[in-house]
């Protein structure tokens, strides 16, 4: 575990459902980031919309945060039973920055640190419970050091749209919070590390999963978008709504999944780029879908937001554990692509490659992200969208023209109807090059082996995985998607251990250098959000090697730091002694 | 000249001799010749089923997708290009029962095309089980004591959704199912011709004779904007009548309510990716 002074201030607020949390996390981000912090957030909530306990857990710091800890140094309750899902993480260096008329007895009798600020009463003062999170929103900035001008300035920004009653006693909360963090930070000095702050943050962005996977989706042409809602998946189907009009995208809330990937699929027959989103549960639904993309060879971006199944599973929480369903989901044979970001660059520059990559190749491809993924939010100096333009591989049909051409790549030239003399036959039945339904034993064997020719392409364009380290190296971790982030950040805590770190944001086809590069590490572990260790039997089936260690975690929650850092000590241990 | 959609060489058909498709094929050709629709912006879409077949046998372009999807396919092919002229054709099973709910919300959603619905009573395909509208009664393989269930009634269901434009025609009745199928083609938003046919291979009951007997035209005094009188004539079922029961011009269609439509009428295929918008967007992430 990490000794010293931290260098990063991890607050947790809890509260249940309808209590403002959300309004608070983005307003909290916009005024630290303003005041030249760092800052990274992740909510966790209950699948309800009214009452049951809510989290956000923010962190502050000098230099770039970007995943989850389980330290909190300072928490908010806004109910009564705010702490008890938490009280494993509450420690008693942590400050309990709340109310006493709600927070149990029992905290302050087991030694932990409460400090009472009449939170309530000052809330009922403000204008009534509703102004709770603006009240907390200011004792926080005052005791953190952050100008009310500050608060006030990110207030008009983010609140500029709500009626002009209830901004004025949202002012009126916030300034009244202020005053009592203000009083607080000078009631208990030293309470918490002083964060440097830095000047370059203004033009830095806050984007979450979904921001990146959406301006990714627009770099990459997407103009369509058919969609069933369904958590996590749906921010996403928002984020293209809301663009509809500016970026001329066909948004579509279709009846059901089914419905939802063959609108994708007449789309994209079409002339269209089109994206579909949803989780696990609506991915079952679509996979005959997947399959007649396969058959007529149609691009498709499928996006899956993963959260645990099976079924219904934990609807609002995170896993990765639909690596496989997303591999092997089908009837018959045909080739596809996985992608999983994650950073959000990644998320970005996936989401584009996505597109062009199922246009090259004429096949599906998916997108895996979770839960963890799409809501956490991440402050970043830029997101790189790529200037040149996106390529279309559409030709002008003559008159002669044959959907199915036969070629050495697999790939023949895509005509849409309308664009040319000729007619564009697409069919789910075996066709010949024409598109035309056949039973013809020689012509299916020349499209089976026409279609899965395109594998070899598609492996060769395989995005190699991320190196954090060197090689050859003592230790390796390999993780996938979003682990990104947590194991980056428990690497630099190690510090001196020769460890390395191998990210892959491509699952499949997997690059050819894994056994090359696995091989020169003399200990090998994964980490991945499921409970079976998916992605290492995909590693051993394609290079025949396995590990020598495992970190599944498969609760609902991300990876936090501590426990990796943790897991990985003992990795490292556990490897000396063998 | 109006297009020819005959091919240039000899095609196997792979419907039995006899069976109604036959006709609905002609009625179908000769409907587009005299609309003088180009085969170059044409698409036919179908779902699985001897009916879904019948794109194979013109010679246009078609979307031949999944059992029960044709409809979402064929609605997003008129989002992606609005100047296609868009037909969705499949049979009774494929579009009533597989792809019911698809059925209900496109109508609801009303895209400018034409569902063409074989109706034959029974699935051909399968060898002869109950379809949706199989009449009570009817014995199948599957429904060894005859079938129990409820019919399907599209037309009550369509006028009760308000559906843009209700209608049925008999195959064998090659002439007044052009008439229809011209008006169907013609009309703006969502039309529904559902098309009384024979099965002559799996259905012994409703034959050519029995659909002589138990079939008549709506009367000339119909006004199909009348939707209550519409719905009530589609209830009927001796005799089950025939023609136009209701269209309704009030909702728009589809693909004109679309906010990518709203600044640029040019179908998505001609369109570039607007980077500086991008660029431009990513500036509001900044606060």
């Amino acid at each position: 575990m990490q000794t010293g002074q931290p260098t990063d201030i991890s607050i947790l607020l809890s509260g249940e459902a309808g209590q403002g949390l959300q309004t608070l996390e983005r307003l909290m981000l916009g005024v630290f980031k303003r005041s030249g912090w760092y800052v990274h957030s992740y909510s966790e909530f209950m699948s309800r919309i009214r009452g049951g306990n809510n989290s956000t857990a923010l962190r502050i710091a000098s230099s770039p945060v970007d995943a989850c800890r389980e330290r909190i140094d300072i928490c908010v309750p806004f109910s009564a039973s705010a702490l008890d899902r938490f009280v494993k993480r509450i420690t008693p260096q942590t400050l309990i920055l709340g109310d006493s008329e709600i927070i149990p007895g029992r905290y302050q009798e087991q030694g932990l640190a409460v400090v009472n600020v009449p939170l309530i009463q000052m809330a009922k003062d403000a204008g009534g419970a509703i102004t709770l999170n603006m009240i907390v929103l200011g004792v926080l900035s005052g005791f953190l050091g952050v100008d009310l001008e500050l608060v006030m300035t990110q207030m008009g920004l983010s609140l500029s749209g709500t009626d002009t009653e209830r901004q004025a006693r949202n002012i009126a909360a916030a300034t009244k919070g202020h005053a009592a963090g203000v009083v607080l930070r000078e009631q208990k000095p030293g309470a918490l590390p002083a964060l440097a702050h830095s000047e370059t943050l203004s033009r830095a962005l806050l984007v979450n999963g979904i921001d990146a996977v959406g301006l990714g989706g627009l770099a990459g042409g997407c103009n369509f978008v058919s969609s069933y809602p369904m958590s996590p998946s749906t921010g996403l189907l928002v984020f293209f709504a809301r663009q509809a009009q500016a970026f001329g995208v066909v948004v579509e809330q279709a009846e059901d999944e089914i419905s939802a990937v063959n609108m994708a699929l007449g789309a994209w027959y079409a002339g269209g780029r089109a994206l579909v989103t949803t989780s696990g549960g609506g991915f079952a639904l679509m996979v005959e879908g997947l399959s007649l993309a396969g058959a007529i060879e149609s691009p498709l971006v499928i996006h899956i937001g993963q959260r645990p199944g099976p079924a219904t599973g934990l609807p609002t929480r995170t896993e990765q554990a639909d690596l496989e369903h997303a591999l092997y989901s089908g009837h018959g044979e045909f080739p596809r692509a996985i992608l999983a970001p994650g950073t959000m660059q990644e998320g970005c520059t996936l989401a584009r490659h996505a597109f062009e990559l199922a246009d090259t190749y004429q096949i599906p491809v998916i997108m895996l992200t979770d839960q963890g993924y799409l809501e956490s939010n991440h402050l970043v100096q830029g997101l790189e969208i790529g200037a040149a333009p996106v390529v279309n591989h559409l030709i002008e049909t003559d008159a002669g023209y044959r959907r199915y051409a036969l070629t050495d790549d697999g790939v023949s030239p895509r005509g849409i109807p309308g664009y040319g003399a000729g007619i564009v036959c697409a069919d789910s039945d075996e066709h010949d090059e024409g598109g035309y339904i056949t039973e013809d034993m020689d012509v299916r064997r020349a499209m089976v082996e026409k279609r899965l020719r395109k594998l070899r392409g598609l492996a060769n364009a395989a995005i190699p995985p991320t190196l954090v380290g060197k090689l050859p190296c003592t230790y390796l971790i390999v993780g996938w998607g979003s682990t990104f982030h947590v194991v980056k950040e428990a690497l630099e805590a190690l510090g001196n251990i020769d460890i390395t770190f191998l990210h892959y944001a491509q699952i499949y086809p997997l690059h050819a250098q894994t056994a090359g590069m696995l091989l020169q590490a003399r200990k090998r572990m994964i980490i991945e959000g499921n409970a079976t260790g998916q992605f290492k039997r995909l590693i051993k089936m394609h290079t025949g090697l396995d590990f020598d260690a495992q970190f599944l975690k498969f609760d609902g929650m991300p990876f936090m730091l501590e426990e990796v850092i943790a897991r990985l000590e003992d990795f490292v241990k556990e490897s000396a002694h063998a | 000249m109006p297009e020819d959609f005959d091919f240039d060489h000899a095609i196997d058909i792979a419907w039995c001799p006899g069976c109604g498709n036959f006709n609905i094929l002609k009625a179908l050709k000769n409907t587009l010749a005299e609309l003088g629709v180009s085969r170059r912006t044409l698409v036919f879409v179908s779902g699985i089923g001897q009916a879904a077949k019948t794109p194979q046998y013109i010679r246009t372009s078609y979307f031949n997708g999944l059992h029960g999807r044709s409809l979402p396919a064929a609605t997003a092919i008129k989002a992606a290009n609005p100047s296609l002229t868009v037909i969705a054709e499949s049979g009774d099973g494929c579009t009533y029962g597989e792809g019911g709910n698809h059925f209900i919300h496109t109508i609801r959603r009303n895209p400018d095309i034409t569902n063409i619905v074989h109706n034959n009573m029974v699935y051909g395909l399968t060898k002869g089980q109950a379809s949706p509208t199989s009449r009570r009664g009817f014995l199948t393989p599957v429904q060894i004591t005859g079938v129990q269930l409820e019919p399907f009634n599209p037309l009550a269901l369509a006028i009760a959704l308000n559906a843009s434009f209700v209608a049925r025609a008999y195959s064998n009745d090659v002439e007044k199912t052009q008439e229809i199928l011209a008006r169907a083609i013609r009309h703006k938003g969502y039309a529904l011709v559902d098309i009384f046919q024979p099965c002559v291979s799996f259905n012994r009951v409703n034959t050519h004779q029995w659909y002589k007997n138990h079939t008549a035209y709506l009367d000339q005094t119909h006004d199909p904007a009348d939707r209550e009188a519409a719905f009530k004539l589609s209830l009927m079922t001796d005799p089950f009548l025939l023609g136009i029961f209701s269209i309704n011009r009030e909702n728009p269609p589809f693909e004109e309510t679309l906010a990518a439509y709203k600044d640029d009428k040019r179908p998505l295929f001609q369109r570039n990716v607007n980077m500086d918008a991008i660029a431009n967007l990513l500036k509001s992430f900044t606060a």
